[in-house]
């Protein structure tokens, strides 16, 4: 530690004030921060003491709740590619194979994305903020594991720079960052992100008879008689149940990488919250706003997609990925109390209606997260003028 | 009759070094120090006396020049040694090199029926010039209170929730009568009512229970529930254009001996506390007073910070500094200018913190004292919000909508988010749980200086 402090300390005075390295203080400044706390003391006037947080503590915890979502994606990409070729597997094999995948997306989400983070804090003059340590690793939890890497590298500079940077950088965003990476492959490379590409299968390999990469959205979407009745029959002769009820929840289905398991997600939403971090009125009211609009097209019924029971939309797509890691962003969520409810709770509706109505766009989390993004400040706004009326009323009597 | 309010937000913030019931008579101090800078909103201080001038407690040092009756006073006898200026021939102190004891200077003596009946112009030309006036706080914008008006109520604060608190039990034993004619006194300003906020944890002392012509209130939960902003804002929040005064009971007692005694007198307890100090407890000893003598071998180490006042709030003074005019409470912290390898991801037990985040372990022991030390823990970075802001302010106020409007020059906006019901004490937790590390008490107090200029 002594070595690292003092070599540290030999170089520190080039990137001060005057150092011949002036310019690039702010990128000796986030590594000497991440090897070791500051040691910078409190004003003589004011709070004397800190909190032992720091944003960088913040956010490691964030990305330790998506550890188990990682996980299981790794797993599950490995154990996908096995299904659809009709072999049998080691589970080594198939972590192997899924961390193949998984490891060159987050190298290249980090590195395209610190990358620009620190050429903007260079340019600018302004610490590296944290905030892409989250990022950085719900982009690649996003992406379909078969992903072309350069698509990934294009979608998280696009997000870094035109999400980000444009609007001032960490704190000043107005959507969130991962998912305007995904919208833009999304309307960028339709034919990569859409359709089946769910599964790893690689080049010239034979499926096993009968398989088909369809999600249980495009399943449900598609349709015609009882989506129960189809979601049975899916998979019969090479993967029987993929989509009963219960393997849906444990997200052992095609899908992007880190987003099938609800069960995963519910484990990452259960660190956020009780640590704080995670926006538990968000997570709550997203479900209880799909699982409402599940119910109420479950009512009005007409086709069998609104027929389908409510409770399952909550289980497919990335409905519990959006709600515990996207929308609880806390820069582009509503910044109240009682605008979290109402944000979280719109989100559900909306993934739902998306989901049911727009033939064009199989999920609706993503549209649904970047459309109350875009709102959140108005919904902040009424919230923030019930406070203000009460203070006028109280005034007046 | 006194209301009951029941706060379920907050944090205290668990310090080692909390005082033990003795109370120890320190020596007369050598020098005792007047300080404007204690003062918030004074517009330009003019000094009344020269070095070399001998005076008595009671003596004017110095006034405002826009408002010159207010006078601030010597709080002993003694020789003007120093005037200290700063930046600007800012007025910074006047040190008064002080007598053994103390000769005061004579008021006129009133007795305790004459309270209710004296003119209320002559109660007041009395503490103008004695200097017990600067003992009340004018809310808005916590200033000094402004004689010409009349305030919709007067608001005390019995206890102090802040780290290391001292107990005002001690602080203010056996002074229950002087108490009451401060009552008596005060309630002559206003047509409202004179709260007395008390805490439901601790049993009250009579100076407060006992106390006739004031509403008792009893308040529940955890700091900032003794900050009296809070209290207000719960009893009879201030609206646009209102006016509310608040006063320790320090001064109330001040108040009540300058008319049964007809003295200023200055003498004070205070709690030396923290987890640098060998033996914290009680010194009785005066207002602006040098903390030399209070701190000789009673530090457990050399490198340390003297805070006079809490760690939330108060000012950092040095080892030969001088008490706050308003502290009761000298704190005593290591400083923390160290390097910590891979300070920010290390699980810890032994730093405390609000938030449970990966690695802070605090929260599993609640009752654990700890040593902490002025090190900010992290360095500062954009805004992110986190809604932890509003858990520590038992208000219905959202702080940090109000401290952007405050950054964004937005008066009106600051004023609608309520600017008027906070001074920077009752929002101080905001900057201690802050994962950016801003500086939330100056940037209220800029927002503040910004409504009462414009």
């Amino acid at each position: 530690m002594k070595f690292l402090r003092n070599q540290l300390d030999k170089v520190k005075h080039n990137f001060e004030k005057g150092g011949k390295l002036e310019k690039y203080y702010y990128a000796y400044e986030a590594f000497e921060t991440f090897l070791f706390a500051p040691n910078t003391t409190t004003h003589g006037k004011g709070v004397h003491v800190r909190d032992a947080i720091d944003l960088k503590r913040l956010m490691m915890t964030v990305i330790l709740a998506m550890v188990p979502c990682l996980l299981f994606g790794t797993w599950n990409i490995g154990h996908q590619h096995f299904l659809a070729l009709g072999q049998t597997g080691t589970f080594g094999e198939k972590i192997l194979l899924g961390l193949g995948q998984v490891v060159p997306l987050i190298i290249v989400s980090y590195g395209v994305g610190l990358g620009i983070e620190f050429v903007f804090a260079i340019m600018r003059k302004h610490p590296v903020n944290e905030g892409y340590l989250v990022t950085g690793m719900l982009i690649p939890l996003v992406m379909p594991p078969d992903i072309p890497l350069w698509q990934v590298a294009v979608a998280t500079a696009f997000a870094v720079v035109i999400g980000k940077e444009a609007f001032g950088g960490t704190g000043m965003n107005v959507v969130n960052i991962a998912l305007t990476a995904r919208a833009f492959l999304y309307f960028a490379y339709p034919s990569q992100i859409s359709g089946e590409v769910w599964t790893l299968l690689g080049e010239g390999v034979k499926t096993v008879q009968g398989y088909s990469g369809a999600t249980p959205l495009a399943v449900a979407a598609a349709s015609t008689g009882n989506v129960m009745n189809d979601f049975a029959q899916f998979g019969s002769g090479w993967a029987e149940g993929i989509y009963s009820l219960n393997n849906l929840f444990l997200g052992i289905r095609p899908g992007s990488v880190g987003e099938t398991s609800t069960l995963m997600c519910l484990v990452g939403a259960a660190i956020l919250i009780i640590t704080g971090v995670g926006s538990g009125r968000i997570i709550v009211s997203v479900f209880a706003g799909a699982y409402a609009m599940g119910l109420l097209l479950n009512v009005i019924g007409g086709n069998p997609f609104m027929e389908m029971p409510a409770h399952y939309h909550l289980v497919i797509g990335g409905l519990a990925f959006g709600a515990v890691f996207m929308a609880t962003d806390p820069v582009t969520a509503t910044h109240t109390g009682t605008g979290k409810w109402i944000y979280g709770f719109l989100i559900g509706v909306f993934t739902v209606l998306i989901r049911v109505f727009n033939p064009a766009y199989p999920e609706g989390i993503m549209l649904a997260i970047l459309l109350m993004n875009v709102f959140a400040p108005l919904i902040d706004y009424f919230v923030l003028n019930a406070n203000k009326n009460r203070r006028l009323k109280r005034a007046t009597v | 009759m006194g209301k009951f309010v029941r706060l379920s937000k907050g944090f205290d913030i668990k310090l080692k070094g909390k005082p033990s019931a003795q109370v120890f008579d320190l020596e007369m101090p050598d020098t005792v120090s007047v300080k404007p800078t204690d003062f918030q909103g004074l517009y330009m201080p003019k000094v009344l006396v020269n070095q070399g001038d001998t005076v008595q407690a009671g003596t004017p040092l110095f006034h405002d020049k826009q408002f010159t009756d207010i006078s601030f006073t010597s709080p002993v006898s003694g020789e003007v040694v120093e005037v200290v200026r700063g930046e600007k021939r800012k007025l910074l102190e006047i040190r008064i090199l002080a007598d053994r004891k103390t000769e005061h200077k004579a008021f006129r003596k009133v007795s305790v029926s004459d309270l209710s009946t004296l003119p209320v112009s002559e109660l007041r030309s009395q503490m103008l010039e004695s200097g017990v006036w600067t003992q009340l706080i004018q809310r808005p914008f916590g200033i000094i209170a402004d004689p010409n008006v009349k305030p919709k109520a007067i608001h005390i604060s019995a206890f102090d929730s802040s780290p290391c608190a001292p107990d005002y039990s001690i602080l203010f034993k056996g002074q229950d009568h002087f108490f009451q004619a401060g009552v008596d006194v005060l309630k002559r300003f206003t047509e409202g009512t004179i709260h007395i906020n008390t805490i439901s944890t601790l049993e009250i002392s009579t100076l407060f229970s006992q106390v006739k012509g004031a509403q008792v209130n009893k308040f529940h939960g955890k700091h900032p529930a003794g900050c009296v902003g809070v209290q207000i804002h719960h009893l009879d929040a201030i609206n646009k254009g209102e006016i509310v005064w608040t006063i320790n009971p320090a001064g109330v007692i001040q108040i009540g001996k300058l008319f049964l005694n007809g003295v200023y007198d200055a003498t004070k307890i205070v709690a030396l506390t923290g987890p640098e100090v060998k033996n914290p407890q009680y010194y009785r000893t005066v207002q602006g007073a040098s903390v030399k003598k209070l701190l000789a071998g009673n530090l457990n180490s050399d490198h340390c910070r003297v805070i006079s006042g809490n760690v939330l709030t108060g000012t950092q003074i040095g080892k030969e500094g001088h008490l706050g005019y308003f502290d009761h409470q000298v704190t005593v912290l290591t400083e923390g200018d160290y390097y910590e390898f891979l300070g920010w991801i290390l699980p810890t037990v032994n730093k405390l913190s609000f938030s449970r985040a990966f690695g802070l372990l605090s929260f599993l022991n609640p009752s654990k004292e700890y040593k902490l030390d002025t090190n900010t823990h992290g360095e500062e970075r954009s805004f992110v919000q986190s809604g932890v802001f509003e858990k520590v302010t038992p208000m219905d106020i959202y702080p940090v909508h109000l401290l952007k409007a405050i950054m964004a020059n937005d008066v009106d906006e600051m004023e609608a988010l309520g600017i008027y019901e906070v001074i920077e004490e009752d929002l101080a937790l905001c900057e201690f749980v802050d994962v950016s590390k801003h500086n939330v008490q100056e940037i209220l107090r800029d927002g503040l200086e910004m409504m009462r200029t414009s």
